[in-house]
């Protein structure tokens, strides 16, 4: 039996609509990292859409999705998968309970070159 | 003394179900004026109608309320069998306990405690009613019909056949519209200007047919029956009855780099030009915008060449008003712009086509003569490959939230007339779900799939990139969860539709009413499919929504229907329930002018507002900005409304 708090933890922190998906598959056609991925992107919605979280969490994908919101931008459905999976990635990082960077740390890291996307999203990647 | 009926209706169980109707007929037969109250199962059936007007014979009714469903169901049923028996139909009212009560509620006893209510205001409002009267106005036997496309066509000739004069408006300079550049139609595969072009010629000699193309509405006033419209003919620069359409000016033009609108762009027309070699009317137009002529002053070369001496460069816009008595609107569809869709590179290789204009490459009257190559180098391609969806079924701002619903068929055409141009080209078809509901519809994708060996692969295509001259895929099969990056030579994009640009203001130049996307609004979508929410306008083709030739046909045969429904009338009833001023109270301000939607309202005695009955809808906008309450709208006074607030209240 799937843990619906966990699916309904995934939802609410991700605030991605998965009921929208009319299954196209556009996400993962449109991913860049698709190759290095275990579950990709529309299989994510459907992974979350069974409630199979814990799957999610332990996935591979997590640490493979380079933040860069392509799917986001083709969805037709306006599903928002890579929030689904930044939305997984901080589940991992709030069960180990800490963080690598130190919040404070944050603006000392910060250039004008760097989206600060990528830094945030990085920094919860390279955590595990 | 009011002697008023109350009859209450079950609906069968749709009512009764939940709305305790023994207890509301126990309640409203207390209240003053109620001389009987009765429930019954079917009110709208001919023993219910019978209690009704057998009521108002034995009882001396004064007024009727039935508790029923909406009024916009049976309220005309029960008004006419009140005046079957005598009493004037404006004194019967409605008190909708199936939508606003049964329906809507989930307990029986908050539902039958608002039912009550609701026919106690009914009861109320019938005390202060008065008896009404319909007036009658002419109607002008002519019809007007907006679009020349295949809808227009066909409901121009349906309405001509009956007899009745039509005039067509066109914006373009000939009329036929998109199906004229179709090559062949599904299921049957027909050629599309085969069976158009007959219908075209027909028009153009049809007496009682006359037809404005390269002309545009310009002002609508009036009502069903008797609207005047102004008609602006734009200057075509060529006299219509000299020229004999001999070609002999658009051979000599030296302006040769225009893109065709109706070759979708993929070659290149001159500057006087007609459409397309069977145009109606055979008559050139200049484009004034890129004649040499009209930009420097020099040239003048079609004039020099035309025998007839039919070019006119001072010609001037002309125009022209007329009246109607009920009017079509078939203003079409445009495809949607592909530049927010820079994934599928439209803008980045010419071999990346939408599905129009791989409709002109195929045709054999089209810019490739019929041989389908590609745009880049002529060379024939090895693989095509269709992308379905592009636009369709797009909840962000780059899309269209609805299906287009013709894609799917004129993609499974498309493929089975490559096919059988050249079975050895691979061709395949990105899809998200196949549909193709209809008559030998899904035969037909099966055939494209089953017969012609067309490969369709479930899943959108995420990029497109025009490497060298291949166009690179990377796609998802979603039933094998395979990742695909696959090259082919050539791509057609099933882009979705929109309603004509125009659309929205056309609509709004009769009072009509358009959806979100701008698609016309039909009056009902069930029971009142083709006409508009405005009586005497009548909606037909893809302006009021996607829709395929044989649905386009079929609605603007039956606009037509409707239309000459309209114009076998010599009167007809006007609503009663119109605005009135009370001259007293009027301090002539002007407010109630500036908001009626049908410039009903003049000030002509410079002493009080007067409301033109004619004009007047009943929709009482006047009523809610006149400061000092001088004006009513019969049958809906504010002490009938005021009557009917303290009911409820009570």
């Amino acid at each position: 039996m799937h843990s619906n708090h966990t699916k309904n933890e995934l939802l609410a922190i991700s605030g991605a609509d998965i009921d929208r998906c009319m299954k196209c598959g556009r996400c993962s056609a449109s991913c860049p990292s698709h190759q290095a991925m275990d579950i990709r992107p529309h299989q994510f919605v459907s992974y979350a859409a069974d409630g199979r979280v814990d799957a999610l969490l332990e996935c591979n994908s997590l640490w493979q999705c380079l933040s860069c919101f392509a799917c986001i931008q083709r969805c037709p459905r306006d599903v928002k998968p890579a929030q689904l999976i930044e939305a997984a990635r901080l589940m991992v990082i709030r069960q180990q309970g800490e963080n690598y960077i130190d919040p404070d740390e944050i603006p000392g890291l910060l250039n004008n070159d760097v989206p600060q996307q990528l830094l945030v999203s990085a920094f919860r990647k390279y955590r595990k | 003394m009011e002697k008023i009926g109350v009859f209450v209706c079950h609906c069968g169980s749709n009512i009764k179900g939940n709305v305790d109707t023994a207890a509301v007929v126990e309640q409203i037969s207390h209240v003053d004026g109620v001389a009987m109250a009765v429930e019954y199962p079917y009110m709208c059936a001919e023993a219910g109608q019978a209690m009704i007007r057998n009521a108002i014979t034995e009882h001396g009714l004064t007024g009727v309320v039935v508790a029923a469903c909406s009024p916009r169901m049976h309220e005309a049923t029960f008004r006419k069998a009140a005046e079957r028996a005598g009493l004037n139909s404006y004194m019967v009212e409605i008190a909708n306990i199936r939508e606003q009560c049964s329906w809507v509620h989930r307990d029986t006893v908050s539902a039958t405690k608002k039912a009550v209510a609701l026919a106690r205001a009914a009861v109320a409002k019938v005390h202060r009613n008065t008896p009404l009267h319909p007036g009658e106005s002419s109607v002008t036997k002519r019809a007007l019909v907006v679009g020349g496309g295949i809808a227009g066509i066909q409901a121009a000739l349906d309405i001509a056949e009956a007899g009745f004069e039509v005039t067509i408006v066109e914006t373009t300079p000939s009329i036929g519209g998109k199906m004229a550049q179709l090559d062949k139609t599904f299921p049957t595969l027909d050629c599309s200007a085969c069976i158009l072009t007959p219908k075209m010629v027909d028009a153009a000699g049809h007496d009682n047919i006359a037809i404005h193309t390269y002309s545009e509405i310009e002002k609508v006033e009036g009502f069903v029956g008797n609207f005047t419209v102004s008609i602006r003919k734009k200057a075509r620069s060529v006299d219509m009855d000299k020229c004999t359409g001999c070609g002999d000016c658009w051979a000599k033009c030296p302006v040769k780099r225009v893109p065709s609108e109706f070759d979708s762009g993929l070659c290149n027309r001159t500057a006087i030009y007609t459409p397309f070699a069977q145009a109606v009317p055979n008559v050139p137009v200049i484009d004034r915008t890129n004649c040499v002529k009209f930009k420097t002053g020099r040239c003048g070369l079609c004039r020099t060449v035309c025998q007839p001496g039919a070019i006119d460069f001072d010609q001037q816009d002309e125009i022209i008003t007329e009246n109607f008595g009920a009017v079509v609107l078939a203003t079409g569809y445009d495809t949607i712009s592909l530049d927010k869709f820079g994934e599928y590179a439209y803008h980045d290789s010419p071999d990346v086509l939408t599905a129009l204009e791989f409709e002109r490459m195929t045709n054999a009257a089209g810019p490739t003569d019929g041989r389908i190559v590609r745009m880049s180098d002529g060379h024939k391609p090895k693989s095509i490959t269709f992308i379905q969806c592009v636009g369709s079924r797009d909840i962000t701002n780059r899309g269209k939230t609805y299906c287009s619903k013709i894609c799917c068929m004129y993609t499974a055409k498309q493929a089975i007339l490559i096919k059988d141009k050249y079975p050895d080209v691979d061709v395949q078809v990105f899809y998200i779900d196949v549909r193709t509901p209809g008559k030998n519809f899904d035969e037909f994708y099966r055939r494209a799939a089953e017969e012609y060996g067309v490969k369709y692969i479930k899943g959108q295509v995420g990029k497109v990139v025009n490497v060298g001259d291949t166009l690179h895929i990377q796609a998802v099969d979603m039933l094998e969860g395979r990742h695909m990056d696959i090259q082919t030579d050539m791509i057609i994009l099933a882009t979705a539709i929109q309603p004509s640009a125009t659309a929205k203001t056309t609509a709004g130049m009769f009072s009509s009413s358009v959806d979100q996307n701008h698609f016309m609004t039909e009056a009902h979508p069930k029971l009142r499919p083709v006409e508009s929410h405005t009586a005497g306008v009548f909606l037909a083709g893809c302006g009021q929504g996607p829709k395929d030739i044989p649905e386009t046909v079929a609605q603007a045969s039956a606009a037509a229907a409707k239309v000459i429904g309209l114009l076998v009338k010599d009167k007809l009833m006007t609503n009663p329930c119109t605005a009135a001023t009370d001259e007293d109270l009027c301090n002539n301000c002007g407010l109630c002018g500036n908001v009626c939607p049908y410039g009903a309202i003049t000030y002509e005695s410079k002493l009080t507002a007067s409301v033109n009955n004619a004009l007047c809808q009943g929709c009482g906008a006047c009523v809610v900005t006149c400061p000092s309450g001088a004006m009513d709208l019969h049958g809906f006074t504010n002490r009938q409304l005021m009557a009917e607030v303290d009911a409820i209240c009570k």
